[in-house]
């Protein structure tokens, strides 16, 4: 590890200066992710600015019903809030399938968002990787890829997001709110993270140096009959293999009149499933019914022989989570 | 770059100069002589490093020293029960032979003192049916929760049954 300038900023303006201001700087929140990667030698950065003691920890419930989470809030304290239990189920689902109770007291809502693929050649520096060293070419692609992206995947880059809590928000529609050196803007959660294309080290559309301060929950009445299903390697601990984040709403007759479906380990950001969407609106939630709106977004799915599975994975846990939820299924 | 940092570790205040890379745990074990905390995997994924960090399980090997100047750290060896005595999780880890070659031990126990303290505040977990109501502490519930600790001995069984008696004494009004 290279020799470390720490910084611990007084207020989130500071913070973003100092950190726009240079490029070997960068911000450190919770650390589970980017202190693993220092000593891996995945990122090298001169100097840390620690964002992590900034008063950006409070939930606080807004005038219009929605949610506004300080960008400080760690992930337990997220999962254990009485709002978000209520009106957000799936954003406390997905919080509590990731990681373990020790990460969660540690992990920021703002820093899960940010953390980095855990493709093993990502993490691994002895091995070519184009996230990780832009142009050094993808061990992935013929390498071990049973995690890899069946959906919006590129020739630099087939690995997927591991955040659980990303998929949840890409869900229930949140906005991810940013501090810049101009200023503050908002960010729609299905615009934060990005497809690899041929810049895959760019994980999400921030510029360096701008700083998630918050994250915002609309309410909505599919958000509260929301779940999250997470299909994994052991039962718990592990990261998805595929997850599905669902939300549903019937009108008088039963039929759907809003519904939303994110995955998560299908691609390289949440993957809003909106073709999905499209055909289950106005129909009656089924088996049947949510099988065949999956396959009509899972046309532009491409596997191999290692990731062929995850097709009837993701079809088959969506169509499961959502006949629960319409069930009335605890969880 | 050094830092100079000060940690309340079990009770006793204690000031050192760390080099900014330092982990939490290394502070811990190589420069405070605070071997109670074990590293196992120093990658987050088997919890052998876990203490109460101002009162929370927390682990130690994916913080900086230097971010956590000021904490109050509690390691398993810190633990003590309301007469001075073993704390009840201790207690109840010897009672329930929840430990082979003890390296885990530490982390089991602080990890445990987290778990029930969670249940207490009422938080679900994974495996929790009703989100909002009052976790009930079934087999699957202690697994699920003490998953962020790797046992290679393979002495779950009776972590288990020490998580179980634990919860049972504080429940009781035993300290906890």
């Amino acid at each position: 590890m290279k020799e470390l300038t720490y910084h611990r900023a007084d207020d989130a303006a500071s913070a973003v200066a100092l950190v726009s201001g240079d490029p070997d700087a960068r911000f450190l929140g919770g650390g589970t992710n980017l202190v693993d990667h220092l000593k891996l030698g995945v990122t090298r950065p001169g100097t840390l600015v620690d964002v992590s003691r900034l008063p950006l920890d409070e939930v606080t419930e807004l005038p219009d019903g929605g949610l506004r989470i300080g960008t400080n809030v760690r992930n337990s304290d997220l999962a254990a809030h009485r709002a978000v239990r209520r009106g957000w189920p799936v954003v406390a689902r997905a919080l509590l399938a990731g990681a373990s109770g020790q990460i969660r007291n540690q992990a920021t809502t703002g820093g899960n968002l940010l953390q980095r693929t855990r493709c093993v050649y990502f993490q691994d520096v002895t091995t070519p990787c184009n996230k990780r060293e832009p142009g050094s070419g993808c061990s992935a692609v013929g390498g071990y890829g049973r995690y890899n992206a069946i959906l919006g995947a590129s020739e630099s880059c087939v690995t997927t997001h591991p955040s659980d809590l990303a998929v949840a928000l890409a869900a229930v529609d949140a906005t991810v709110v940013v501090l810049g050196p101009d200023g503050e803007r908002r960010v729609p959660m299905g615009d934060f993270h990005r497809l690899p294309g041929d810049r895959p080290e760019q994980d999400t559309t921030l510029a360096h140096g701008e700083l998630v301060t918050a994250v915002e929950l609309p309410a909505s009445a599919a958000a509260r009959r929301s779940t999250y299903r997470k299909a994994r390697d052991r039962a718990s601990y592990a990261f998805a293999l595929v997850s599905v984040a669902a939300g549903v709403e019937l009108d008088d007759d039963g039929r759907v009149s809003d519904v939303r479906i994110a995955w998560g380990g299908v691609a390289h950001k949440p993957w809003r499933a909106e073709v999905a969407e499209a055909e289950l609106r106005g129909r009656f939630v089924s088996e049947e019914s949510v099988r065949a709106a999956a396959e009509a977004e899972l046309a532009a799915a491409v596997t191999d022989e290692q990731t062929a599975y995850k097709v009837p994975m993701v079809r088959n846990l969506t169509a499961l989570t959502l006949t629960s939820l319409v069930e009335g299924a605890a969880r | 770059m050094d830092a100079e940092i000060t940690l309340t570790v079990d009770g006793e205040q204690r000031t050192v100069t760390v080099d900014t890379r330092t982990t939490l745990l290394d502070a811990l074990r190589e420069r405070l002589g605070v071997t109670n905390p074990k590293k196992g995997c120093d990658h987050g994924q088997c919890g052998s490093c876990t203490v109460l960090l101002d009162g929370r399980r927390h682990l130690t090997c994916l913080s900086l020293a230097v971010a956590n100047d000021g904490a109050e750290v509690t390691t398993a060896g810190g633990l003590r029960g309301a007469d001075g005595g073993l704390h009840p999780v201790q207690q109840a880890f010897l009672d329930q032979d929840g430990y082979q070659c003890g390296y885990c031990t530490p982390g089991q126990v602080c990890s445990a003192v987290g778990v029930l303290e969670e249940i207490e505040q009422g938080h679900a977990s994974h495996v929790s049916d009703d989100l909002e109501a009052d976790p009930e502490l079934t087999d699957d519930e202690v697994r699920e929760r003490m998953s962020g600790n790797l046992c290679r001995c393979g002495a779950y069984v009776g972590i288990l049954g020490a998580v179980k008696q634990a919860a049972a004494a504080s429940s009781e009004g035993g300290a906890a």
